[in-house]
Formats: C-alpha cells, sequence, structure tokens
C-alpha cells in the first residue's frame, strides 16, 4: 500500500479506530460547540443562527470602478466586502509617484486622498456594511480615511465595523508590503488596535493571517504555529503598552486557508482554535470568554489553483468551501477560478459567490455545529495536528521568537524552503493535481487556456493622477502641511500617531505625503535576504 | 554561467523567484538574488556589477510589459546589451509576444513546469 502523508507530514493510516483516541479526555480536549477550548467551534448552534459571512476580495482601477462592482455583489447577495487596495497604495505611493508606474490599479484600487474613499464607498452605508481591508503597511493611514467617510456619513462610531488586516509580522514573512523597520511597523500596529479599541469599538483592528504565509509555501501546521506566535506578539506588545487583554483580544480575528486535504483542513482549525484559547487564558490571563475566541476568515488560497484546464478550478473551489465550512469559518472567501490568469472577472466573482452560497443553503455542511467531530480518523488528527503546532512553534521559540525570526530572515528562509519541497512534491507527482501532473489531457496545453481576460485600461492612471492633482489645487494646503508636520513630530515621540494621521488625513494630504512624514523618521526596511 | 533572479517594482510575491533561485543552485547554476521591490535602475546596476550572463525578471503584478522593457533598455544603454534577459510570473498569453518583441528572451507564463525553467536555462548556456 502507497504510503500517504499529511501536507504537514505526518502518516495518514488506512484506518482509524478507538485505539486512536486512547488516553484522551473528550470533555477537556473536545467538549462542546460554543465553549471552552472552542475546538468544536467558539457558537454554540454554529450555522444554525448565522451563516458565515462571505466576503470576496474585490478591488480594482479607479474607487469609483470599485464602487460598482462592490455594488454588483451585494445586489447578488454578498452581505460584507473585502477591499483589494493596488500596490502604490498598500506601500504609500502616490499614484503620480515614478516608482507607480504601471501599477496603479493594478492589482486593486488606487486610493490617493480622502476624496477617493470618500468615492470608493459612496451609496454603501458603512454602519450597517461590515468591510474588510487588505492593507497593512499603510493600515493606519487607510483606516483612518475609512473612519473619516464613515464620520462623513454620520455613522455611529459604534455602529462601525471594519477589518483593517493590519498584520505586518506577516508581511514580512510572506506578501511583502513592508515599509519601515520592524519596530516602528509594529508600533503603528499598536496604535490602530489601540485608538479602534478606544473609538470604535466593533471593528477589528488586526486580522492575523497564516493565509499568507502558506500561500508563500510552508506546510498547515506552520500556518497555524506562526499565525499564533504573530497574534501572541501582537497581544504580548499591548499588554506591554498598558492595555488589559479584554480590552483589545475580543476584537482580534484571524485569516486563514483551507485548501488541501479536507480533513487535515479541519483538523488544523480544531487544533488551532484550542491551542489560542488555552494561550489567551493561561499565558495571557484573559477572562473574556471573547477573548480565548479564534475568529476566522477562512478560504481560499489561489496556490491550490492551477493553470491548466482552469474550468476545473470551480470544482476545486466547492470543495474549499466544504473543508471551510466544516472548519467552522465565521467569514468565508474563495479565489476564483481565472485568478491564476488575471485578476476576477465579473462572471468568476459571481461563481465564487454562488459557490458558497450553494454550500450553506444546498449542502447541509451548515446543518449542524462541527459534525466531523468524534470521528477517530478526524480526532486523531486533530490530536496529531495540535502536536506539530506545538513543535513548530518550539522551532520559532528557538530563533528568538517571531519578531527575532523575522529581523534575522530565519523565516522567511525556511518559507521558502518548505516552497521548493513543496515544488518537488508537484514535480514527483506525490502532491497529485489533476490536469497538471496527473490525468493530463493530451495537446490541449494551449487550447485549454483560453480564459476571459480582465481587459486593464491604461487610461486608469491617467484619471487617478488627474484626479490627485485637482485635490491637491482645491485642498487647503497649508492645513495639510501642518498637519503633516504635526504627523513627523509625533513619530519623534513616542504617542499614539492615530490623531494626528487622522488629522492629516481630513485636511486631504496625499497618502504619498503621510508616509513620508513618517519615513522621514522611522527610516525604510531593509529586507534580509539570505540567500 | 551566473544569473541574477530579481523583483522588479511593488510586487511582494517572491515564492516563484525562491523557488526557481533554489531550483537553479541545485542544477549547479551561480545564482544572485536581488531582493523586493527593486527599481529597474537597481536591477541593470547589480548585473553589471555581479557580471552575470543571465537576468530572471519574476512578476506578478501585471506592471511586466513596463517593468521588462526598462530593464531591457537600460541594460542597453550601459553597454550590457549581451546580457539575456527572461521574464516569469503571470504573463497574460497576450503579453509573451510583446515580451519578446522588446528583446526578452524567454517567457516563462504561470503554469510552466519547473524542471521546463531549468532546462532553458541550461540550453542557453550551451548557446
Amino acid at each position: 500500500m502507497k504510503e500517504l502523508r499529511a501536507h504537514a507530514g505526518m502518516p495518514i493510516k488506512p484506518v482509524y479506530g478507538p485505539e486512536d483516541l486512547a488516553g484522551r479526555d473528550p470533555d477537556r480536549d473536545i467538549g462542546r460547540p460554543g465553549e471552552y477550548p472552542y475546538t468544536r467551534g467558539i457558537h454554540k448552534h454554529m450555522y444554525r443562527d448565522r451563516v458565515w459571512t462571505m466576503r470576496q476580495y474585490i478591488g480594482f482601477g479607479t474607487p469609483e470602478e470599485t464602487n460598482a462592482r462592490f455594488k454588483y455583489l451585494m445586489a447578488h447577495g454578498q452581505d460584507a466586502l473585502n477591499v483589494a487596495f493596488d500596490l502604490p497604495t498598500q506601500l504609500g505611493l502616490d499614484s503620480d509617484d515614478p516608482r507607480a508606474d504601471g501599477e496603479v490599479g493594478r492589482v486593486g484600487m488606487a486610493i490617493d486622498t480622502l476624496a477617493d474613499m470618500e468615492a470608493a464607498f459612496q451609496g454603501i452605508p458603512l454602519d450597517r456594511v461590515s468591510v474588510s481591508l487588505t492593507i497593512n503597511g499603510m493600515a493606519a493611514p487607510i483606516t483612518a480615511m475609512y473612519y473619516a467617510v464613515a464620520d462623513k456619513q454620520g455613522a455611529a462610531a459604534d455602529r462601525v465595523v471594519t477589518t483593517p488586516q493590519n498584520d505586518i509580522l506577516k508581511e514580512f514573512i510572506a506578501r511583502g508590503t513592508w515599509i519601515y523597520p520592524v519596530e516602528p511597523s509594529l508600533r503603528l500596529v499598536g496604535d490602530l488596535i489601540e485608538y479602534s479599541a478606544r473609538r470604535y469599538p466593533r471593528s477589528n483592528p488586526v486580522s492575523v493571517c497564516g493565509y499568507h504565509i502558506r500561500e508563500a509555501g510552508c506546510t498547515t501546521a506552520q500556518e497555524m504555529a506562526y499565525g499564533l506566535c504573530i497574534a501572541a506578539a501582537y497581544v504580548d506588545m499591548m499588554v506591554r503598552r498598558g492595555m488589559e487583554v479584554d480590552d483589545f483580544a475580543p476584537r482580534i480575528s484571524f485569516n486563514f486557508t483551507a485548501w488541501g486535504k479536507i480533513f487535515e483542513e479541519v483538523a488544523k482549525f480544531r487544533a488551532g482554535r484550542r491551542l489560542y484559547a488555552r494561550m489567551l487564558r493561561e499565558r495571557f490571563g484573559a477572562r473574556s470568554p471573547k477573548s480565548w475566541m479564534f475568529r476566522s476568515l477562512i478560504g481560499g488560497g489561489g496556490s491550490a489553483f492551477v493553470v491548466q484546464e482552469p474550468e476545473n478550478n470551480i470544482v476545486r473551489g466547492a470543495y474549499i468551501a466544504l473543508a471551510a465550512a466544516l472548519s467552522g469559518a465565521q467569514t468565508m472567501a474563495l479565489p476564483t477560478y481565472d485568478e491564476a490568469y488575471t485578476i476576477p472577472s465579473a462572471k468568476a466573482q459571481l461563481i465564487a459567490l454562488r459557490t458558497m452560497q450553494i454550500c450553506a443553503e444546498e449542502s447541509g455542511a451548515a446543518d449542524t455545529a462541527d459534525p466531523l467531530a468524534g470521528s477517530y480518523y478526524v480526532e486523531a488528527l486533530t490530536n496529531a495536528m495540535e502536536e506539530q503546532i506545538v513543535a513548530e512553534i518550539a522551532s520559532v521559540d528557538r530563533l528568538g521568537g517571531i519578531v527575532e525570526a523575522v529581523k534575522s530572515g530565519a523565516i522567511q528562509a525556511e518559507v521558502a524552503r518548505q516552497a521548493y519541497l513543496f515544488e518537488q512534491k508537484l514535480a514527483s507527482g506525490e502532491i497529485p493535481k489533476v490536469g497538471a501532473n496527473c490525468h493530463v489531457a493530451d495537446g490541449a496545453a494551449e487550447a485549454d487556456r483560453e480564459v476571459e481576460l480582465y481587459g486593464f485600461d491604461p487610461a486608469v492612471a491617467e484619471t487617478q493622477v488627474a484626479k490627485l492633482a485637482r485635490v491637491r489645487r482645491e485642498r487647503d494646503d497649508r492645513a495639510a502641511r501642518a498637519a503633516l508636520r504635526r504627523l513627523t513630530d509625533a513619530a519623534r515621540g513616542e504617542g499614539n500617531l492615530m490623531e494626528p494621521i487622522m488629522e492629516a488625513v481630513t485636511t486631504y494630504a496625499t497618502l504619498g505625503e503621510i508616509n513620508r512624514a513618517m519615513k522621514d523618521v522611522f527610516g525604510e526596511h531593509k529586507e534580509p535576504v539570505k540567500w | 554561467m551566473k544569473v541574477l533572479v530579481a523583483k522588479p517594482g511593488l510586487d511582494g510575491h517572491d515564492r516563484g523567484a525562491k523557488v526557481v533561485v533554489q531550483a537553479l543552485r541545485d542544477a549547479g547554476l551561480e545564482v544572485v538574488y536581488s531582493g523586493l521591490k527593486r527599481t529597474p535602475d537597481e536591477i541593470v546596476a547589480e548585473a553589471i556589477q555581479e557580471d552575470v550572463d543571465v537576468v530572471g525578471l519574476s512578476i506578478l503584478s501585471g506592471a511586466h510589459l513596463p517593468l521588462a522593457r526598462r530593464v531591457v533598455d537600460g541594460l542597453r544603454a550601459k553597454g550590457a546589451g549581451d546580457v539575456r534577459v527572461v521574464v516569469g510570473g503571470i504573463i497574460p498569453p497576450r503579453d509573451v509576444e510583446a515580451l519578446l518583441a522588446l528583446g526578452v528572451e524567454r517567457v516563462f507564463p504561470m503554469g510552466t513546469a519547473l524542471p521546463e525553467i531549468v532546462a532553458a536555462f541550461k540550453e542557453s548556456r550551451s548557446l
């Protein structure tokens, strides 16, 4: 019989039985849904009370174009938004910056000033729709713009629900939109958490992402382990800044993937939830049950998809949705079948949304909480996964903790090593991909690659640059410059930077100006390239 | 043969670039990796300083045409037009010809198998 292993490396037996659960205490380790340690999910009735939020990742071109796509998906039943920003925005460059050439509006929408944010959410009531902002290095100013738009709409601060990603550690490890060195970057993460907890109590000011680290190549167990280490680093930082853990931990959220082997993914989340609950309760002394809950967006993973016969990715999306549902997702997002080619077409986005809706409404996966509980296999795999995650966390500790491991580049090197191992497993067929390394169609190579490509319009950049020039011309320039000077002064000190950032934003200072005002003090990150 | 694998532009996705670096090294090539977010000018300067034979650009953001053009033109302007440039990443089929036309030697669009990339570099060596 062929040997099989989970992506995390542990062997998978052909059959499991009661003997695989010997010595475990089901009350302590498994418990009931909605009860500590939340192995079975964070809510008592899970989807019977409320099905997961469906939140496709959207953004391209100008804020006006993105606004239209938001409204299109909301008209088809999507109940929340997840905003993609273009790379210049993510890196704090204005659309007319020479380094932004060719990138404006490409992989997300361009935001230069508050005027763009106003256009993006025109006609979308921010006291009723929850919005994720996929923004990290520039999370503080972009979220400030979002809060400013909500204020202008007249939304009550305690009705504003937004989730800026604001997870800079995973950017250093995997996604690359870092700007400042590690320490000032962490300071900004903390400033946004602190400010939001005090002023916008229903916002979720950090979304800890294992997702991007997995996409960059790490294993399932490493994805959870690194995510838990990053969450611990933020909690530790906020406690050291003087906050009570229960004053911010209930609003920490997570973003993880569920592609791969369905039962391994389910086991990863069940193990992760109980490790997180124990960490918050035992290590950090959190007393509020809400602080113990691992609330997660679970979804996609474009790396699950292949370029050959792209329609097959729709089928893969369906089983990822099933895995996410069985894993106890609070929010779900799926990659689109054309993702290997282009940013998603409207049709591909709609298919992804419909996939989640079919999973929720038709499949029965949402009928009862944690339906796989008690399975010999899933419980044994959950235990094995927990051991593996604990071992990976210990490896990070040996590197001096996640922050030191990020500064030295040791984690980045390990993720790259795993990515190469994964590639070799694809080449050998150990990890099968239908149409790519098994059941490959003859002579289909070119014919099957016809995907309707999103037609990027080069005029987007011109429109955006013209709008930026107009805003600069029409604003009270003196007020903007004074606000920027105050921000630079504040950056030299130790106080929270959100107030001066809010002030700068509302004078229509540009994102690039706000970035420079801080970069003058903080400097730039230098990547530790261990190669 | 010596290779510079480089990430031009603002794109932060380096999984593919780092996998190719490891594969080329395992195949016996000498490889330098630029790190993220290098400008075309920085890449041209590094290629000349490291005296490489090939520059491999990895671009996933969609900005491959202007970025590749600036690297190819930059090398020529600095008298290093003999340095070959190859491009990998999310390159839609319609852009492959355009890249070749501006002087890129080979394009490895998404879905290119790793052994194919390694073989292409090795063939290039015997030229």
